[in-house]
C-alpha cells in the first residue's frame, strides 16, 4: 500500500515539479512572483484538447504544439504586462498585480471560447489502457509517460540552464542584470527566452495534468497556481533544482496524507510547512543562490 | 421619490453588495498604504463571518454584538499574524498571508462548527443597507480621520523607505503591526457584515478569488486616499450591470482594466486627480 | 556628547571594526576620515544600530545605547544623514521635515520649518516641492535639514559634499559650522580633505576598521601613517 502510495506520489510529484519550475524561473531572473503560470497551464491543456480531440491530431504533437503556443503566450506576457513596468522601474509587487490582470484577461478568453464545461481527451479509453506493475504498486503507461515527459523536460532545462549559452545568459541575468547588460547580454532577447521555457514548461504540465485526470476544467489551474507558491519556498525562490526537489516532496506530502486519511487536511498541511519555512528560512532550503550555479 | 424606491427595491441586493466591496477594499487599502501587500483579509473576512454568524444562530446573540465579537475575533487573528510575518517583505509577505488565508479555508472547510465544505445557512438577513453604509461612512470617516494624525506620517515614512523611517524614529515593527490589526478588524466587519446579508456563508465565499478580486478593487481605484477604494469596489461592482452587454465581458473588462490602470495611470484612478507630491498632513 | 569605547564590529570572519574608540564633543565637529573600504560607514550603521557590535560600548551622553534598536537611538537624539540620499522622494519637502521631527512631540509648524530649511542654506526652497524634484545639492541639504528637525544632540554627516563643486563645499562649511554652534555634537565622514580642514575641530582616521591617527586636522595630514595609507610611501603629505 505504502509503495502505491509513494509511487503515485512520483507521479503527482513530476508533474507539480514541472509547474513549479517555471514559477521559480521567472522569479530567479526577474524578482517577480508571476501569477499568470497557473492560467497558461490551464490554456495549454485546453489548446491540446481542441487539437488532438478537435481536429484528431496524434496527441505527442498535440502536446509539442501546446506547449509552443504557452511559450509564445508567455513571452506575449512579458511584453505586454511586465517588460513597460521594467522601464519604468516598478518594482516587484507590481508586476504581480500585472500578471493578475493577464491571468484575468486568460480566463475569461479561456472561458468565451470554451464555456463552462468540462472537456474530456479521451471517453473512457483510459480505462482500459494496460496496466504496468511495478513491485506491489501499479499504474497504466499512461501515467508512465506523462511521468517520462516530466522528467524528461526537466533534465532538458536543467542542461540549457547549465550546459548552453542560452542558459548561461539566463543565468547571468538572474545573478546581476546590470552587469549582464554591460558584458553584452541582450537583455530582452533573453527575458523573452525565459518566458518562453517558463510558459511553455507549465503549459506542459498542464497537459499533462489534463491527460493524467483525464480532465479539462476552466479551474484546474487554481490549486496548483498556490500549491506552486508553497513548493517554490520550499526549494528556494530562483531554484530549479529545488522546485523539482519541492515539488516531489510535496507529491509525497499530498499523497502519504490521503493515505493516512488526512486527506481534507492536505491544502493545510502544505501550506503550514511553507508558512513556517517562511518564518524561520524565507530563502528556502537551496535559494535564489542556486539559480546561478544551476 | 417613487422613482428612488423602485430603484432600490430593484438593486437593494447590488447596492448591499457594493457597500460591503467597499468596506472590503479599504482593510485592504490600509496594508497597502503601509506598503505591505498582506494578501490574508480575505481570511479575516471569514474568520469574523464564521464567529458572527454562530454567535446568532447558536447563541442568539443580537446583531450588533455578532458583529463586535466578529471584528474582535479578526482583529486578534491578524495582529496575532504579524508576528510571525514580520521579518518578511514584498513578495515573501504576499506568499505568506495568501498560505495563512489556505490554512484558514481549510479550516473552515472541515470543522463541523463552521459546517464543512457546505457552509452554514439560514443566517438571519437583519444587516440591511442602512447598517451596511453606516458601517462603510464609519471607516471611511475613521481613515480620514486618522490620516491627519502622526500614525499616518509612520505608515507613509514605512511605505516608502523602511529605512530611513528607522532612522527618524519611526518604529517599524509596531506600524506593521498596526496596520495589519486594522485591515483586520475593518476586513471583518466586512465579513461580518456579508454573513448578515447573505443567506449562507460557505468557505468558497473567502477563498484566494476573492482576495483577487479586492486587490483589483484597490489597484483600480488607488490607494492613497481611502475614497480611491471605495470608488474601485464601487466602478467595477456596478460598471457590469450598467453596461448589460458588459456583464458577460465582466471578468474580462475586469483584467483589461487593471493592467490598463497598472501601465497607464499606476496611482489609480483616484490619483488622476491628484498631482504633485504626495501631501501627507500632520 | 558620543562616545565609542573599544568598538568592534564583524561580518562572518572579517573584522569591520576592531577596537575603535572616539569621542564627539557638543559643539565640536570631529572629521571622520580614511581610503574607502575603512569602516567609516560601518562606525556609523554601529551607531545606530543597525550592525550589532561585537565588543565595546556606544554612550550617548552617558547613556548606553548600543544594543538597542535604530529607532530608539534615533529618538534618544542621533541623527544621520546617508551616503546615498535617502530622503522620503514622493513626499514634499515639508513631509519630510515633519518625518525628520517624527519623534519630537507636537506639529512642526511652518515657521519651524522654513528656519530648518535655512539653517541647512535652502530657505529657497519651496516647502510643497515633491523632494525628489529637487536638485542633487538641495536634496543633500535637505536631508540636513530633516535631520536637524529631530532637535538631536548629535548629527552624523555622512559624504555630505559627496557631488559638490568647490563654492558648494565652502558653503557647507559654514552650514557645519553653524550646526556645531548650536549645541550639536557632529561627526563628519568625508573624503574632501579641504573641507575636512575647515570645518573640523578634530579628525580621526581609520584604516582597515582600526584608528590610525588622531589629531587637529593639519597634524593627521602630516602624519607618515596617514599620508602612506591614502597615497602609498613617497608622498609628502595630504591634500
Amino acid at each position: 500500500m505504502i509503495a502505491q502510495q509513494l509511487l503515485n506520489g512520483l507521479f503527482l510529484g513530476a508533474v507539480y515539479a514541472l509547474f513549479a519550475v517555471g514559477y521559480t524561473l521567472v522569479f530567479g531572473v526577474l524578482d517577480i512572483l508571476n501569477l499568470a503560470h497557473a492560467a497558461i497551464f490551464t490554456a495549454a491543456a485546453f489548446a491540446a484538447f481542441s487539437l488532438a480531440v478537435g481536429t484528431g491530431m496524434p496527441l505527442p504533437l498535440a502536446f509539442l504544439i501546446a506547449a509552443a503556443m504557452a511559450g509564445i503566450i508567455g513571452i506575449l506576457l512579458d511584453r505586454v504586462a511586465f517588460a513597460p513596468l521594467r522601464r519604468r522601474n516598478a518594482g516587484t509587487l507590481v508586476p504581480l498585480i500585472s500578471s493578475i490582470g493577464v491571468a484575468i484577461i486568460i480566463g475569461a478568453t479561456l472561458r468565451g471560447i470554451y464555456g463552462v464545461d468540462e472537456r474530456h481527451f479521451t471517453t473512457g479509453a483510459a480505462d482500459t489502457a494496460p496496466v504496468l506493475h511495478l513491485g506491489p504498486a501499479a499504474f497504466t503507461i499512461v501515467e508512465l509517460t506523462i511521468f517520462l515527459a516530466a522528467v524528461v523536460l526537466m533534465f532538458v532545462l536543467s542542461w540549457t540552464l547549465r550546459a548552453s549559452p542560452l542558459g548561461r545568459r539566463i543565468r547571468a541575468v538572474a545573478e546581476d542584470r546590470v552587469a549582464a547588460a554591460l558584458l553584452g547580454v541582450n537583455l530582452e532577447r533573453t527575458i523573452a527566452a525565459t518566458f518562453f521555457i517558463a510558459s511553455s514548461l507549465g503549459g506542459a504540465a498542464g497537459v499533462l495534468t489534463g491527460l493524467e485526470y483525464n480532465s479539462v476544467t476552466l479551474d484546474m489551474g487554481g490549486p496548483i497556481e498556490l500549491k506552486g507558491l508553497a513548493i517554490i519556498i520550499l526549494g528556494g525562490m530562483g531554484s530549479v533544482t529545488g522546485a523539482v526537489i519541492g515539488g516531489f516532496v510535496i507529491g509525497a506530502v499530498e499523497t502519504l496524507a490521503t493515505a493516512a486519511g488526512l486527506s481534507e487536511w492536505r491544502d493545510a498541511i502544505t501550506f503550514g510547512v511553507m508558512f513556517l519555512i517562511l518564518v524561520a528560512r524565507p530563502t528556502g532550503f537551496f535559494g535564489k543562490r542556486a539559480l546561478r550555479q544551476a | 421619490m417613487n422613482a428612488l424606491l423602485d430603484f432600490y427595491a430593484k438593486h437593494s441586493q447590488l447596492i448591499d453588495q457594493i457597500g460591503i466591496n467597499a468596506i472590503l477594499a479599504l482593510s485592504l487599502s490600509v496594508s497597502l498604504q503601509a506598503g505591505q501587500l498582506a494578501l490574508a483579509q480575505v481570511a479575516f473576512m471569514g474568520i469574523a463571518a464564521y464567529v458572527s454568524t454562530i454567535l446568532a444562530l447558536n447563541a442568539h446573540w443580537p446583531l450588533a454584538a455578532t458583529i463586535v465579537a466578529g471584528v474582535v475575533a479578526s482583529t486578534i487573528v491578524a495582529a496575532l499574524l504579524a508576528f510571525p510575518v514580520r521579518r518578511l517583505r514584498g513578495v515573501f509577505l504576499a506568499i505568506a498571508t495568501i498560505g495563512f488565508g489556505e490554512i484558514v479555508r481549510v479550516f473552515a472547510n472541515n470543522l463541523a462548527i463552521t459546517g464543512g465544505a457546505e457552509g452554514i445557512s439560514g443566517i438571519p438577513n437583519d444587516a440591511g443597507t442602512g447598517v451596511i453604509y453606516a458601517s462603510l461612512a464609519l471607516v471611511v470617516l475613521a481613515l480620514f480621520a486618522l490620516s491627519r494624525t502622526r500614525f499616518a506620517l509612520a505608515v507613509a515614512l514605512v511605505r516608502e523607505d523602511e529605512h530611513a523611517a528607522r532612522g527618524v524614529g519611526v518604529d517599524v515593527g509596531t506600524v506593521r503591526l498596526l496596520s495589519l490589526a486594522l485591515g483586520g478588524a475593518i476586513a471583518g466587519l466586512g465579513g461580518a457584515l456579508h454573513a448578515h446579508s447573505s443567506n449562507f456563508i460557505t468557505p468558497a465565499d473567502f477563498g484566494f478569488a476573492t482576495m483577487e478580486q479586492v486587490l483589483v478593487w484597490c489597484v483600480i481605484g488607488g490607494v492613497t486616499s481611502p475614497l480611491g477604494a471605495v470608488l474601485g469596489a464601487a466602478l467595477l461592482s456596478i460598471l457590469p450591470e450598467v453596461i448589460r452587454v458588459l456583464a458577460d465581458y465582466r471578468e474580462i473588462t475586469n483584467g483589461v482594466i487593471l493592467l490598463a490602470v497598472i501601465l497607464f495611470v499606476p496611482g489609480g484612478i483616484a490619483s488622476l486627480w491628484r498631482r504633485g507630491a504626495v501631501r501627507v498632513r500632520v | 556628547m558620543l562616545q565609542l569605547e573599544q568598538v568592534g564590529v564583524s561580518y562572518g570572519g572579517v573584522h569591520a571594526l576592531h577596537d575603535v574608540s572616539l569621542r564627539v564633543d557638543t559643539a565640536r565637529v570631529l572629521g571622520l576620515i580614511g581610503p574607502n573600504g575603512a569602516g567609516k560607514t560601518t562606525l556609523v550603521n554601529a551607531t545606530t544600530g543597525l550592525a550589532p557590535l561585537a565588543t565595546g560600548s556606544i554612550a550617548l551622553d552617558g547613556a548606553r545605547i548600543d544594543g538597542l534598536p535604530t529607532h530608539r537611538i534615533a529618538r534618544a537624539g542621533i541623527a544621520r544623514t546617508y551616503q546615498n540620499i535617502r530622503l522620503f522622494g514622493v513626499l514634499d519637502v515639508r513631509a519630510n521635515l515633519a518625518a525628520g521631527a517624527f519623534a519630537r512631540p507636537g506639529r512642526l509648524t511652518e515657521d519651524a520649518a522654513r528656519e530648518l530649511l535655512e539653517r541647512a542654506g535652502i530657505a529657497h526652497v519651496d516647502l510643497a516641492a515633491q523632494a525628489s524634484t529637487l536638485p542633487y545639492g538641495d536634496q543633500r541639504r535637505l536631508e540636513i535639514a530633516r535631520a536637524l528637525a529631530a532637535k538631536p544632540s548629535v548629527v552624523m554627516l555622512d559624504e555630505p559634499a559627496a557631488g559638490m563643486n568647490p563654492s558648494e563645499t565652502t558653503r557647507l562649511v559654514e552650514t557645519i559650522r553653524a550646526i556645531a554652534a548650536s549645541g550639536i555634537a557632529v561627526l563628519l565622514i568625508e573624503h574632501d580633505m579641504a573641507l575636512v580642514r575647515a570645518a573640523c575641530d578634530s579628525v580621526v582616521v581609520l584604516n582597515f576598521g582600526e584608528v590610525i591617527a588622531r589629531g587637529t586636522p593639519a597634524e593627521v595630514a602630516r602624519d607618515p601613517v596617514v599620508v602612506e595609507a591614502y597615497l602609498g610611501s613617497g608622498a609628502e603629505t595630504l591634500a
